[in-house]
């Protein structure tokens, strides 16, 4: 299990600040991504959103541990 | 150097006197604040939140940035979150450096970096009751 915060629109849209997605050793970014999309209201996540990995971004192929703190970033709005 | 995200209200002029000194022939202070029309619609206040803990490292790694381009420790930043109102103060940059054009450039790298990577979002509230997330306009 990998657990998966989400901040505003997105946490608006699935309804929840975070999900646990259940995905196999060695999965990536991406699989994580698959398995949000594939929740109730998971499409407001866009196919490529920005993502962090343990508090720093992250590509999509980049390979998660169990213990790793995956997030989807919606579009910022800072300043 | 010194960056923060803080929930409490900002006051620049303590950010300022925080950079100055007499080594420095220049300050550049950047004060970002609430504004009361975006794309049209009158705003009545806004919420700021962050994933709180890369904020304050993404913070603290641009700030890092700048000081090493433009070869100065004076520069310190503040994001506030929370409830704001019109005209209250969302960002604070202040830069001293010897001159003048090192410290603008650095205080501009600064608020144009963080308005594309710090994990900060706004929700605005409008006078006519609805609310939406905005973003920033993409580079």
């Amino acid at each position: 299990m990998v657990r998966v915060l989400l901040f505003a629109s997105y946490a608006d849209a699935l309804g929840a600040p975070e999900v646990r997605v259940d995905v196999p050793d060695g999965a990536r970014v991406r699989d994580v991504l698959a398995q949000v999309q594939s929740m109730a209201a998971g499409k407001r996540v866009p196919d490529n959103p920005m993502v962090a990995v343990n508090q720093r971004y992250a590509e999509s192929d980049r390979v998660l541990a169990a213990s790793d703190e995956v997030a989807i970033i919606p579009p910022v709005a800072g300043g | 150097m010194r960056t923060a995200i803080v929930d409490r209200p900002l006051d620049p002029c303590a950010l300022l006197d925080e950079v100055a000194s007499s080594r420095n022939g220049a300050s550049v202070l950047f004060v970002g604040t609430v504004r009361d029309v975006n794309d049209g619609a009158e705003v009545s206040g806004l919420d700021y939140s962050a994933y709180q803990g890369m904020a304050e490292r993404e913070l603290g790694a641009i700030a890092l940035e700048a000081t090493r381009r433009w070869g100065t420790q004076q520069v310190v930043v503040e994001h506030r979150i929370g409830a704001l109102t019109l005209g209250e103060a969302s960002v604070v940059i202040a830069v001293a450096h010897p001159h003048r054009g090192e410290a603008y450039d650095a205080s501009r790298y600064i608020i144009e970096e963080l308005k594309k990577r710090l994990p900060i979002w706004k929700r605005e509230h409008y006078v006519d009751g609805r609310a939406e997330w905005v973003a920033n306009a993409s580079s």
